[in-house]
């Protein structure tokens, strides 16, 4: 769906490349996720896709059209079938919450009168029927995100973009946009490319993730793997902002493992039956049970004590469990 | 203590006046607008950069602005009569008002523009706007409080000018006030045509705040 082919992005003026050889593949209905700190290029990157921006070297295919080679009638035709949504909403302040939907519309050319029932629609489909004749400055930051998100839609999009999108929210409105994000890559079958400096937001709602550092892609992959077994050092320093799970160092007597569980797994007394039975004691320094979208995944910093540590090692990896030093 | 004010001279001098100021600002307007926008789009990293057109037009706003007002009407006298067919009276004042005027609210405009969020904008790209389709959808629409504002400035700007137009035989208040109040020392004559514009200033400006609130959303 989209396609990025050894993209480099220059700015004039600027000391360094904004973004270095970038390559990265997003499928058809997939919710992508791009994580990074500041100024790693994740708006540089997401602004490629629609061709706000043109890349310096390589080439951006986006639902089968070379993005860089478009001239200004093909780029727009392309974004009016490609949405965005904003870290601070870019409403119009000076139109109603319909006016503000409706502006895709009549941008592209659909006639009068079907304008006014599409609209209704995608109020209804975002929860915000009832705010039709507000105004943005009568509206939450997450009603807003709404609005922004019914204008997004307004064309029948194949893709949507989102920069930072949550980034203005508080931690339940983030969870509301987020669940309602996730219902439009369901119900729509919407490809979805997000951009975060949370790694919360990509747990939630992302499949496949790509880390971003200093312009380049350092680390990418399933959500689940590049979450739980961060490798690149700026991914375990943004997981280990989310996941908390550090251990102080010299905790714990024995040697100090990290436990992974996935799936039914999870909930299952692996751990206790395990220890009973090769009479290794253990102690949890850290550990955290929730979900991956779905997914429910467990892990645990333990260190274990006396009895046949080896034996519990193997039997944890028969068990299904991912084991590493910690 | 009014004796020496002639109504029918004082009535004529404030039709005058309103003649001129509808007059000049509504083609200072007409001009000014569309200037300002160009001038916002043209500059740099918006939507239609392009250096020459904007230092061009920027120039020729700048040359007009910084021509005193009274030297503008007199140095406009042969264009004045090209264009109303007279340089005197009130059709002749409104041409260097015009002139004046066009220019200040066009930078005006440009402002007003410039403190519309970027974001709108980029909006308006992100959904396959055309750059006309962002200027009056989008960029308009956000900036109209600073627009009615710097029509109202320009307004109150033209009053005063329209007094200076006296010079070239323009009437109106201002024209009385200098005539009369200052030159013959009728203090009288003077103060109601104070008076006279002091209410119309304030009439302005509160037609203005006016319309300001009622098109602010924020
Ligand atoms: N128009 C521009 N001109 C020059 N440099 C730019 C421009 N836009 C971005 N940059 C530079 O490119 C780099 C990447 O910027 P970008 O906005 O993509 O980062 P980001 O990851 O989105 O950061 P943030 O989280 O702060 O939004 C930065 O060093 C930035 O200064
Ligand atoms: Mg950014």
């Amino acid at each position: 769906m989209i396609s990025f082919q050894s993209v480099g992005k220059t700015f004039a003026r600027a000391p360094a490349p904004a973004l270095v050889d970038v390559s990265l593949e997003v499928a058809p209905g997939e919710v992508f996720g791009v994580i990074g700190q500041s100024g790693a290029g994740k708006s540089t990157l997401i602004r490629l896709i629609n061709g706000i921006e043109r890349p310096s070297l390589g080439r951006v295919i986006t639902d089968g059209e070379d993005v860089g080679a478009l001239d200004a009638g093909g780029l727009r035709g392309l974004r009016r079938r490609v949405g965005m949504i904003f870290q601070h909403f870019n409403l119009l302040s000076s139109k109603t919450v319909a006016a503000n939907v409706a502006f895709p519309l009549k941008v592209a050319g659909v006639p009068r009168g079907e304008i006014g029932p599409r609209v209704a629609e995608l109020l209804d489909r975002v929860g915000l029927a009832e705010h039709a004749h507000k105004y943005p400055a009568q509206l939450s930051g997450g009603q807003k995100q709404r609005v922004g998100i019914a204008r997004a839609l307004a064309n029948g999009p194949k893709i949507l973009l989102c920069d930072e999108a949550t980034s203005a929210l508080d931690p339940q409105t983030t969870e509301q946009i987020l669940d309602l994000l996730a219902r439009l890559n369901r119900e729509l079958g919407l490809t979805i490319v997000l951009i975060t400096h949370e790694m919360e937001v990509i747990r939630r709602v992302c499949h496949r993730v790509a880390v971003l550092d200093a312009g380049a892609v350092v680390e990418s992959g399933e959500v689940a793997e590049v979450f739980l077994h961060p490798q690149h050092p700026v991914t375990r320093a943004l997981v280990a902002d989310a996941a908390g799970l550090v251990a102080a160092k010299g905790q714990g007597a024995g040697p100090t493992l990290r436990l992974t569980f996935r799936g039914a797994a999870t909930y299952e007394p692996i751990l206790g039956r395990i220890a009973r039975d090769t009479g290794v004691d253990y102690s949890i320094l850290a550990g955290r049970i929730d979900r991956i979208r779905d997914e429910p995944y467990g892990q645990l910093l333990v260190s274990l004590v006396g009895g046949d540590v080896a034996e519990a090692r193997a039997r944890l990896i028969a068990a299904g469990v991912r084991v590493e030093e910690a | 203590m009014l004796g020496n004010i002639n109504w029918a001279d004082i009535g004529q001098a404030t039709l005058d006046t309103l003649v001129m100021l509808g007059g000049s600002l509504a083609f200072s307007v007409l001009l000014g607008l569309p200037l300002g926008v160009i001038l916002f789009l043209t500059s740099a990293r918006q939507l239609l950069a392009n250096r020459p057109v904007n230092m061009a037009l920027s120039f020729a706003v700048n040359v007009l602005r910084s021509v005193p007002f009274v030297i503008l009407l007199i140095v406009m006298i042969p264009l004045t009569v090209l264009l109303v067919g007279t340089s005197l009276g009130v059709a002749g004042a409104i041409p260097p008002l015009v002139l004046g005027a066009a220019p200040f609210y066009a930078r005006l405009v440009e402002t007003a523009l410039r403190e519309v969020d970027k974001g709108v904008i980029e909006a308006g790209q992100a959904m396959g706007a055309t750059p006309r389709q962002i200027v009056f959808g989008a960029l308009l629409p956000e900036a109209m409080p600073g627009i009615i504002a710097g029509a109202t400035v320009t307004a109150i700007a033209l009053v005063s000018y329209t007094a200076m137009a006296g010079v070239v035989g323009a009437g109106g208040l201002g024209d009385l006030a200098i005539r009369f109040g200052y030159q013959r020392f009728q203090t009288d004559v003077m103060v109601v045509t104070v008076v006279l514009l002091l209410a119309l200033v304030q009439g302005l400006q509160w037609a203005g705040d006016r319309l300001i609130i009622k098109v602010s959303r924020r």
